[in-house]
């Protein structure tokens, strides 16, 4: 158990200059494009036929230290996340957490949700698929498994969002009623979200739930002809549980190990989906960021998501450990 | 004969299998008995059949699988008199049976137990099933089960994942988990052929000890003829699904009846026979090496020796915990100064058990793995090569002279790529010849080991384990090699098969002027094939001779150790369980005071006592060469 903590302790460690790294990284890539917000503002004022006023865009560009050699403009926005300043959103002209706030709980809502679901339809439907390898039910489910991975998502949102409107005859776009858009949380609002949430779940998921499947299929099938789980049914225990102690539970490596990715896919959510539905989810969001140089809005974002990335591969590596003794113990120095 | 006598009988046995296109028949009517407290041994090649059954008995034979006839279990604890293949699938009826009237162990000990869970977590779930003990009478259970079955610490095995377990332990705590329920009848299937002959010969002592203390039956599954003749009252002989011949030992072995039966007994090697006589396999192969490359090369102006290997010398410092059973603790010497020589048209066996450090030696030899210190020297036909330090040109020249064939006939092919590409890619690798010319010489090496040219095109897996081995060896002389080191060729092949690929090579060695490393743990083999042997144990060569002399005279407590463990089909020669039970570093401590050092345990006044005739044995300094003689 010594290693183990100390492992952990190491791995965190680790974290700090990979973070660092990325920050740096990012911080490169948002500076790329030519020019800057201000930049961007003026031609999208000019393209309008407006003026801006220059001496005030100085003033901005002073105050946000725009002027300022690079080092010293990447220090002060990495400097600002550790006491939680992500910095200020040009476009919307509020500080970037106000902006995400709201809808950062609405993506994860979705997210989780999606999540869950994708994993409570994929794993019966693949240990079922798996244990009935080459039997009609087999071939249907990877039928719809396979159309469900090869419709793309935006294509499917279009598709729903018009039969729901012919057969129930409302919108399914936003996440809610419009009118509780700029409203704080009540019960109605909840109600709203709930109508709501369960077209972006169905589109969002489809594409997760059949690669799901398959994976489980391809991982259990690996494991169920396997020697140990012979002799499992040698002993005489029940095949159910057989099934579930042995090659299901060597088999959840892949499961564990998708942690890493699962977690900064929460927040992303999904993009494309998001924009065709107008869903006030974090997804849209960042594209906008990124197309009109937002780059605290952008930055933070993306280092948020690097961030949960590493945790949430940090603790996948952990839990992988803790569970297969294989990792635990031989890769380790335990002996 | 009154049927109440026999623990199981299996009355007109069909299993088959459906496929696409018909279906095959793994089983067509097999019929036999096995009497309690007896040991029945069900002998065939592999693909005749005899797993199959095995698995059709417990019920756990695939729900695919077509399964006609009767298997009627006499249990004598209830006295009850049941036809195992009329109960439900799965069932609850036959599930109370398996595992607690029926144990099974299986060939593979590495694979056999779950990586996941403790090994007292999985023996100890037999009990969760068929008992209804607490959990500490249980555990208590098991603790008994795990010292009886020869674990020195039972607690700490206990809670030990299988993984740490080396493959012998391993196959022990199998037996553990088979016999805790206290079964009637134990169905062991091929129990030890992926063990070397002396951890074979403990597993087999051990089944015997319970099977005489617990009073059960046993029906051992095996291939060998020798593991029959010292372990079986009953035998019958199955060939493709159905049996040729039956009856006790004795009738079996004195009188053998069925070609077949004759067949595979001479199939296997002997230390009775003379050493020039040739294995008769069940189906020989043709060797026709008309055109291989450079035939038979005169090699009179050439020095004698061709290979020098001198105080050699590896430690790994790893501190991974066992993988393998292979590795050693950490700062072992795994190859502790060895030296000697291969001449040039000899076959050198060298023989040692699973960690003796043979295989890291021809590791070294190939330059995968760099020893701390000693020199290889490689005399060819130019200048003689360094092996240790070539570089460039020299390396390049080396490795086309020396050339390896692996143990594991499935591992060491790719399966991605096609015969013609595996037997031609070393003279792709090496720009030999154009195209055309490479193609032609892949043919010629397939007739030179006896497979079809329609071969050539096809895919590793649609061929056997012994063809697999011979397209191995066929790589392996694709740029006409002096000397083939061969790691173990035949360990994992069936006795025919082995018969087969042992005189295929040693056709090619005689029609091309080969010179062989060969590396084995049985030392029957190893009599068929080498001109000298060298006895490795514990990373030191302790005896090294002509062939004759190893076998007839050995000196070594270490060699005679490894010559009895070795099974012959031959019922006046039974293993002596009694000296080669034991784990050879418990038997280490009885080796006679000569040939171990001192007390504190360094090994530095051990050195080679010249006896004359090129026998060097490991001794003691100071010791006078009589004394070595028994």
């Amino acid at each position: 158990m010594r290693e183990m903590l100390r492992y952990i302790l190491w791995r965190f460690l680790v974290m700090i200059p990979t973070l660092v790294l990325i920050s740096m990284l990012i911080f490169t890539i948002i500076q790329l494009p030519p020019g800057d917000y201000f930049e961007s503002y003026v031609e999208e004022l000019k393209a309008i036929g407006e003026k801006a006023d220059m001496q005030q865009i100085d003033e901005l560009r002073a105050r946000y230290g725009f002027d300022q050699p690079m080092p010293i403009q990447y220090l002060r926005w990495a400097g600002g996340m550790l006491y939680g300043d992500f910095g200020y959103s040009f476009e919307y002209r509020l500080p970037v957490s106000d902006v995400v706030g709201d809808r950062l709980w609405l993506t994860i809502l979705v997210s989780t949700v999606t999540i869950a679901l994708t994993w409570l339809i994929a794993f019966p439907i693949g240990i079922y698929s798996a244990t009935h390898q080459y039997s009609w039910g087999d071939y249907g489910l990877t039928l719809l498994g396979l159309i469900g991975l090869a419709v793309p998502n935006f294509v499917l949102a279009l598709v729903l969002m018009y039969l729901a409107n012919i057969w129930f005859g409302t919108s399914i776009g936003h996440l809610m009623d419009q009118k509780y858009l700029a409203e704080p949380m009540s019960w109605a609002k909840v109600k709203s979200i709930l109508e709501h949430i369960w077209i972006p779940v169905i589109i969002i998921g489809t594409a997760g739930t059949a690669a799901m499947v398959r994976r489980v299929r391809a991982n259990l099938l690996d494991e169920l002809h396997k020697q140990y789980v012979m002799t499992a049914r040698a002993k005489g225990l029940h095949p159910f549980k057989v099934l579930v102690k042995y090659p299901l539970r060597m088999s959840l490596n892949f499961f564990i190990s998708d942690i890493g990715s699962v977690l900064p896919a929460i927040i992303s959510g999904a993009e494309i989906t998001a924009v065709v539905l107008s869903l006030e989810t974090t997804g849209p969001m960042l594209i906008r960021a990124l197309q009109s140089q937002d780059m605290y809005l952008a930055g933070s974002f993306l280092m948020f998501l690097a961030f949960l990335t590493v945790i949430g591969v940090l603790v996948s590596d952990i839990a992988l450990a803790l569970l297969d003794p294989r990792i635990r113990l031989r890769g380790g120095s335990t002996k | 004969m009154n049927d109440r006598t026999d623990l199981l009988r299996v009355e007109g046995l069909s299993v088959s299998f459906p496929l696409m296109s018909g279906s095959i028949d793994a089983i067509k009517g097999i019929s036999m008995r096995i009497r309690p407290g007896k040991v029945t041994a069900l002998v065939g090649e592999s693909g005749s059949g005899k797993s199959v059954l095995g698995r059709s008995v417990m019920g756990i034979e695939t729900s695919i699988a077509r399964i006609g006839g009767r298997v009627i279990f006499n249990d004598p604890a209830t006295g009850e008199s049941i036809d195992l293949l009329s109960l439900p699938h799965d069932g609850r009826q036959i599930r109370a049976i398996r595992g607690n009237r029926i144990g099974m162990i299986f060939q593979e000990p590495m694979t056999s137990f779950s990586p996941m869970h403790t090994v007292g977590n999985q023996i100890e779930e037999v009990l969760k099933i068929h008992t209804v003990l607490s959990p500490a009478e249980r555990r208590e259970r098991c603790l008994d089960m795990l010292g009886l079955v020869g674990f020195a610490e039972p607690a700490r095995a206990f809670d030990m994942y299988p993984f740490e377990l080396s493959g012998g332990m391993r196959q022990r705590a199998m037996i553990a988990m088979a016999l805790v329920c206290r079964p009637s009848l134990l169905i062991a299937d091929e129990p030890t052929t992926a063990l070397d002959v002396t951890i074979q010969a403990q597993i087999l002592k051990l089944l015997r000890e319970l099977q005489s203390k617990l009073g059960m039956a046993m029906l051992l599954i095996t291939h060998d003829l020798g593991v029959v003749a010292s372990m079986a009252d009953e035998v019958v002989v199955v060939y493709r699904g159905e049996v040729m011949e039956a009856g006790s030992v004795e009738a079996i072995f004195r009188h053998p009846s069925h070609a077949y039966t004759r067949g595979l007994m001479a199939a296997v090697p002997d230390f009775d026979s003379p050493r020039d006589a040739r294995l008769k396999p069940l189906r020989e192969i043709r060797v026709e090496t008309a055109g291989l490359l450079d035939k038979a090369r005169s090699t009179a102006a050439l020095p004698e020796v061709l290979l020098r290997v001198e105080g050699v010398s590896k430690t790994f410092q790893t501190k991974r915990a066992a993988g393998f059973g292979l590795s050693q603790p950490q700062g072992t010497l795994a190859v502790n100064d060895v030296s000697f020589d291969i001449r040039r048209g000899e076959t050198l066996g060298l023989v040692g058990e699973s960690g003796c450090g043979k295989t890291t030696l021809s590791k070294i030899l190939m330059r995968g793995v760099t020893p701390d210190s000693g020199a290889i020297t490689f005399h060819g036909e130019g200048k003689p090569l360094d092996v240790l330090g070539a570089r460039g040109a020299d390396l390049d020249l080396l490795r086309t002279r020396i050339q390896m064939v692996f143990q594991d006939p499935v591992s060491s092919l790719s399966p991605r790529m096609t015969v013609r590409n595996i037997i031609s890619e070393p003279l792709e690798i090496h720009g030999r010849g154009t195209p055309l010319a490479r193609l032609e010489a892949t043919r010629r090496l397939l007739s030179a080991i006896g497979l079809p040219d329609g071969a050539i095109n096809r895919y590793p897996h649609s061929f056997s384990g012994g063809q697999r081995q011979r397209i191995g060896i066929a790589r392996a002389l694709a740029l006409g090699p002096d000397l083939l080191i061969c790691d173990e060729p035949v360990s994992a092949l069936d006795v025919s098969i082995q018969a087969q690929i042992l005189n295929l090579m040693k056709d090619l060695k005689a029609d091309l002027g080969l010179t062989y490393l060969f590396i084995s743990h049985n030392l029957a083999v190893v009599n068929y094939m080498a001109d000298r042997v060298a006895v490795m144990y514990a990373g030191r060569i302790v005896e090294i001779a002509p062939c004759e002399v190893i076998m007839r005279e050995p000196v070594h407590p270490y060699t005679k150790k490894l010559l009895a463990a070795v099974p012959v089909p031959n019922l006046d020669r039974p293993l002596d369980f009694e000296a080669i039970g034991q784990p050879s570093a418990a038997a280490r401590k009885l080796w006679a005071r000569q040939f171990k050092a001192d007390d504190d345990g360094s090994d530095d006044d051990l050195t080679h006592v010249d006896l004359g005739n090129g026998h060097l044995v490991l001794a003691r300094r100071n010791i006078d060469w009589r004394e070595l003689r028994p």
